[in-house]
């Protein structure tokens, strides 16, 4: 009765009214401290001296902490703690922080920051990826490689090689909140923590790990984030461990938020990639051979970057069967911000890298795309050699065939194509162009002991309902699936649910809200945690009316015990009376994983999503303007537990997606400081950017696994429909001569214009 | 400063706060109104977004770049003043029925915009909606909630906030001057006063820079200022008139301007923003000059006792050095009626709402099929917004063909030597200043190349 039902956002009530509370919206004491980084302006060298004077005697200043003042842990790193709070004095990026000021407001703060003094010791720094591969600057001791079949063989049988680079640029969260924390201390060395953070527990840890204390003392809430995407998996660390620091040794409430261009200048971003190429193809247009090479810039520090370049390995064949091929992985260090998370976890750019490389190869087979691609597409139930990844994994639930023929088919494709190439034969200064893309994204975390949820479901008395799981509410409507799951489990109505904070004081040891893994862990947890309390329920009202516990059903806000109805609240105050507990954990983890990264082997994923678009962009062959004319869209979520929830991350991952491969371009001079650090210069896409024409639908079929009511996850799979929208660009580009556009990422109007002027002049 | 307006209703008389607190500050901070978010806090994200009202009406700003000495005797809504909980606006409805909002911090923005643009009885969503960002939703929802909600009468308290504005005690202060001779005393006694007529610049010095920008005055009360009054052979532009007036007059008065200034920032930072300022700031990426230096305009500067009257196009001198003495300000802008072969382009990575790599102003006189005359201005080309001389000299007196724009294919690097930025590379900015001759061409014969009107 709940589940599969349109509802809004839990908190659109309170969006709409400015009521939600945020970070920085939370009531705090009078007494609240604000606090702001000081960041240097070099981007690799280490600290002469620096003279703090000013800063101290501005005004409201009650403190300034440097690394020397941190007594204990001064480290925000999620992987191998090779990331400082505050600089060692060594300088590893342009925006590093360097020391804390602690201030009554958060403009006194941001003032007195700005007013440091610092000599530096200036070394050359390691920007681009051949100034990285020259100095042999990488995370791993070499790249990573996984080879599949025989790649020489191969190439000897092929027909037709195509050979080429993609540059890919990075990409900015810009989630609308900002990096924001709060710490209010507690008596006996607590700390409670609110956090603007996709990942309490690990908030939770670096705050007691920066306190010297254990994790029992630390609380970490998040009601919810104005948008995370990836980038407040592990950004956040800083500004909760600064406010727990200054917290604890002012014994003061202490909040921090950056102010934007900071948020820009300290946190990292998507990884841009590099992605050269070898590709054969036999005489039946199949890929025989595929040789890649992916260089990723990781910036400065670790952080998450071995699992993001491992899942760009892992998407490099996004939907086509590679029986010969070998990949390669070059995780690079710089002197710039430290790339992170972001929606599609290098996903993304192994999918982008294999589209270019179909595009690339029909466009020199001067054969139908859509049709190579099909070719080439996983084969399950034909043939059993043609069904497993280039990590040896089987495809099972490959279902990209039916969508391709069915969005073909709604979105009038044949005929639109025909009619763009007479479009473009009456136009000589504008062209028109068309392209279809497919995703097949892996769900699970690759590191498999993430995969793993608890949730915590009380029901009260009076029937009411209170659920708390450890998944975090970015704007992704989690919140409101598994509210939806405890409702239909109960059989109540949406509105007997209330849904609260994550909290780690609730549901322990919690993995981060990421990879798309939301509803699949954390609805499964909630339906585990309501079925042991139904069990003890209809244990206890069949016993009353002498019935066995399986004659007892929950439906329609009542409780069917045989013939006997009770309504829910009724039911529950009985249980009380009779002293059932009506609390109750529920735990899940993802089955079948095995997983072996260095080799490249195994089964990292439960399963896969899908998704196909078709995009269709003109573009000005005089300034490289382009625009989104129309985006038509079938994705696969399974048995969607909310398709109005479900159809909004596609089309928001869509538009964000297609941003990242238009408009949204990182520029970072030669002196390492990124210059596109506000949204006057960071071009995120807006409201007209919107394709004009937006047809979403959801393939309506249930997950072959048994997954959440089989749904399946649709966090990140939408974002690399976007996809669709370059390479119709690049196709309205390869109507303006025979060359292939060698379109780089993102496609601003410069580098369409560049690409348009290569082709018309046949280079 | 003592000043006073009206906050969701009610009346507030401020004193003893810093003249340069912003409102949005100010809101969340002083008032612990916190449904007014801040994304950006330069005026680029559209999350502070609240409505001012006075007796031209009501208009949505960004709260991050107004200061409170700029809303003295008007009237504010914020999120928490368009509705109550029981009785939500229709906007905020349709955004709840239609799946407007994901993560939700964003929304209160758009609620304010949309609620403005329904007072101003406009439907161009994409337009009123253009200055706020959202990156959740893809905005598809967002629009479709935009359009159910179309038709909705204004609320009660837009009028019966006007008609209180009209008992609120005024705001006065030395530093609000009133009329010309004020402003031109109090520049005469201190020629260094920072000028604040829109703040959507000098908003960026205090908020990011974190400047000082002490002595200054805020000049938006000068209503003498704020009209566009119609001449025999031209216009006259107060310098208080801002980009949106601008751009409603242009809609009647000079249409190849409208494109242009529609694409101004957004419909936030244009109804703060003034004519004069974007002039004034010398900024060589301002999207104004170009066009107005195409069409002759004229500057009429004043300081206390004298008058004088420029062209346009002399005012930039450099970068960051313009004809402006000691004392002088801008007091209107005189731009030539009729200018039928007026076309702008603005070149950026983003359509809406950015800032532009190139913006070039074309304007031809032809007759018979010859070039008789030439006035071709570029902003982002140079230090300064900048006529292409020697284009123009290479045009002058040939055949309007294709031929002649061939033809004066080297002399744009005669004119311009354009710098490489984060928005575009110099050779970029050279070929499309180059091709936009060529758009410019076809347009003029009524065969124009307009990504915008193609539909798929």
């Amino acid at each position: 009765m709940s589940v599969n039902k349109p509802l809004p956002h839990d908190a659109a009530k309170l969006h709409v009214s400015g009521s939600a509370r945020y970070i920085d919206d939370l009531p705090v004491p009078d007494d609240c401290l604000h606090l702001c980084f000081g960041t240097s302006t070099i981007a690799r060298g280490s600290i002469q001296e620096m003279d703090l004077t000013t800063v101290r005697n501005s005004d409201g200043v009650i403190d300034i902490l440097q690394a020397s003042d941190l007594v204990h842990a001064n480290d925000v790193s999620p992987s191998i703690h090779d990331e400082p709070l505050l600089s060692d004095g060594t300088i590893h990026y342009l925006g590093q922080p360097i020391f804390l000021v602690i201030a009554k407001s958060h403009i006194q703060a941001r003032k007195a920051a700005s007013r440091v003094k610092i000599s530096y010791q200036q070394d050359s720094p390691i920007l681009s990826i051949e100034d990285a591969l020259a100095a042999n600057s990488r995370f791993e001791e070499g790249p990573r490689i996984w080879n599949r079949g025989d790649l020489k063989r191969g190439f000897e049988q092929a027909t037709k090689i195509a050979e080429g680079s993609i540059e890919i640029g990075g990409q900015e969260h810009f989630y609308l909140e900002g990096q924001a924390a709060l710490a209010l201390p507690q008596e006996d060395d607590e700390m409670v923590v609110h956090s603007s953070t996709q990942h309490p527990t690990e908030v939770q840890h670096k705050v007691a790990e920066a306190l010297g204390v254990q994790f029992h003392n630390v609380r970490v809430e998040v009601r919810r984030m104005g948008g995370g995407f990836g980038g407040k998996e592990s950004q956040g660390n800083a500004l909760a461990m600064a406010c727990a620091i200054a917290a604890h040794r002012t014994n003061k409430p202490c909040k921090m938020r950056y102010d934007r261009d900071d948020d820009m200048l300290i946190t990292g971003k998507r990884h841009d990639f590099r992605i050269t190429y070898r590709a054969g193809v036999d005489q039946h247009n199949k890929i025989i051979a595929l040789d890649v090479v992916h260089y990723a810039r990781c910036g400065w520090a670790q952080d998450l970057s071995l699992p993001v370049a491992d899942r760009a390995m892992l998407h490099a064949d996004n939907a086509y069967f590679l029986p010969n091929v070998r990949i390669e992985s070059h995780r690079l260090k710089t002197n710039t911000q430290s790339a992170t998370a972001f929606r599609g976890f290098g996903g993304p750019q192994g999918v982008l890298g294999m589209e270019r490389i179909m595009d690339h190869l029909a466009h020199d087979l001067n054969t139908d795309s859509i049709a190579f691609r099909d070719v080439n597409y996983y084969r399950p139930a034909v043939a059993a050699e043609h069904d497993t990844t280039h990590y040896h994994m089987p495809v099972q639930d490959f279902n990209l065939q039916d969508m391709t023929t069915k969005l073909l088919a709604d979105c009038d494709f044949e005929n639109r194509k025909q009619a763009i190439e007479r479009w473009n034969a009456d136009n000589h200064i504008m062209k028109r162009g068309i392209a279809f893309s497919p995703v097949k994204f892996g769900i699970s975390f690759t590191l498999s002991h993430l995969n793993q949820a608890g949730a915590l479901v009380h029901v009260y008395s009076d029937g009411s309902i209170r659920i708390n799981h450890g998944g975090t509410e970015m704007g992704q409507g989690l919140f409101q699936k598994t509210a939806q799951v405890a409702a239909e489990e109960f059989g109540v109505s949406i509105n007997a649910i209330k849904i609260t904070a994550t909290d780690t004081a609730k549901v322990p040891n919690t993995s981060a809200t990421a990879a798309s893994s939301g509803s699949d862990l954390n609805g499964m947890a909630i339906k585990i945690a309501c079925e042991n309390v139904k069990t003890r329920m209809a244990e206890l009202l069949a016993a009353q009316y002498n019935k066995s516990p399986d004659d007892v059903a929950f439906i329609k806000n009542e409780v069917h015990i045989g013939r006997r109805v009770l309504s829910f609240g009724d039911a529950a105050k009985a249980c009380y009376e009779q002293r059932v507990s009506l609390s109750a954990t529920g735990f899940y983890k993802t089955p079948d994983l095995e997983w072996d990264r260095i080799r490249g082997v195994g089964k990292p994923f439960y399963y896969f999503a899908y998704g196909a678009a078709v995009s269709e962009v003109v573009i000005d062959t005089l300034t490289g303007e382009y625009r989104i004319l129309r985006a038509d869209i079938l994705h696969d979520a399974g048995n969607s537990l909310n398709p109005a929830i479900d159809i909004g991350q596609v089309e928001g991952g869509y538009v964000q997606g297609a941003g990242w491969l238009t408009t949204e371009e990182l520029v970072w001079d030669d002196h390492g400081r990124l210059r596109t650090h506000t949204p006057s210069t960071y071009k995120i896409p807006a409201m007209s950017d919107r394709p004009r024409e937006f047809n979403v639908n959801l393939w309506d079929r249930g997950n072959l696994k048994p997954t959440i009511y089989c749904s399946k996850a649709v966090g990140e799979p939408p974002f690399m429909l976007g996809i669709s929208a370059w390479l119709a660009i690049s196709d309205a580009i390869s109507n303006c001569g025979p060359a292939y556009p060698n379109l780089d990422a993102p496609a601003t109007p410069e580098r369409v214009l560049k690409a348009v002027e290569r082709v018309q002049n046949g280079l | 400063m003592k000043l006073s307006f009206l906050l969701n209703g009610e009346p507030q008389v401020i004193e003893d706060v810093e003249p340069t607190t912003s409102v949005l500050d100010w809101l969340r901070v002083n008032k612990r109104l916190t449904g007014t978010k801040e994304g950006c806090n330069e005026g680029d994200c559209g999350a502070c977004t609240v409505i001012v009202i006075d007796e031209n009406g009501a208009r949505a700003v960004n709260a991050c770049i107004v200061f409170l000495p700029q809303i003295a005797n008007k009237a504010l809504r914020t999120i928490e003043g368009i509705s109550t909980l029981d009785a939500p606006h229709p906007a905020q409805q349709c955004m709840i029925d239609h799946h407007g909002s994901q993560c939700g911090f964003c929304t209160p923005g758009f609620i304010t915009s949309m609620v403005a643009a329904q007072i101003n009885n406009d439907t161009n969503h994409d337009v009123t909606l253009a200055g706020n960002l959202c990156r959740c939703t893809g905005y598809a929802p967002i629009f479709r909630a935009a359009q159910a909600c179309e038709g909705t009468k204004s609320p009660k308290w837009f009028y019966d906030d006007q008609s209180d504005l009209r008992t609120l005690a005024q705001s006065v202060d030395a530093k609000l001057p009133t009329t010309t001779d004020e402003l031109a005393n109090i520049l005469a006694e201190e020629p260094e006063t920072t000028l604040i007529a829109g703040a959507t610049d000098v908003g960026l010095w205090i908020n990011k820079d974190l400047r000082d920008i002490a002595p200054m005055a805020f000049i938006h009360n000068i209503t003498e200022m704020e009209h566009i009054t119609e001449h025999s052979d031209h216009w006259k532009f107060g310098a208080n008139v801002t980009i949106e007036q601008m751009r409603v007059w242009s809609v009647d008065a000079q249409a190849s301007l409208t494109p242009l200034l529609t694409r101004y920032a957004s419909t936030q930072v244009r109804n703060s923003a003034t004519l004069g300022g974007n002039i004034a700031n010398g900024s060589p990426i301002g999207d104004s000059p170009p066009a107005l230096i195409a069409m002759g305009a004229k500057l009429v500067l004043l300081k206390k006792d004298t008058t004088r009257t420029i062209d346009l196009q002399d005012f930039f001198i450099a970068y960051g050095h313009q004809d402006l003495q000691s004392g002088e300000f801008v007091q209107s802008i005189l731009i030539p009626k009729n200018q039928n072969n007026l076309r702008c382009y603005k070149i950026s990575k983003r359509f809406d709402q950015d800032i532009s790599a190139v913006c070039g102003a074309f304007n031809l006189h032809i007759k018979d099929g010859m070039v008789q005359g030439a006035r071709i201005a570029f902003g982002g080309m140079a230090g300064i917004p900048k006529r292409a001389k020697h284009v123009e000299a290479c045009l002058t007196g040939q055949k309007w063909d294709m031929n002649t724009i061939k033809a004066s294919h080297d002399q744009w690097s005669q004119d311009f030597k354009p710098l490489t930025d984060m928005r575009a590379s110099a050779d970029y900015r050279l070929s499309v200043a180059r091709n936009l001759l060529t758009r410019y061409f076809y347009d003029l014969s009524d065969n124009p190349t307009e990504i915008q009107e193609v539909s798929a």
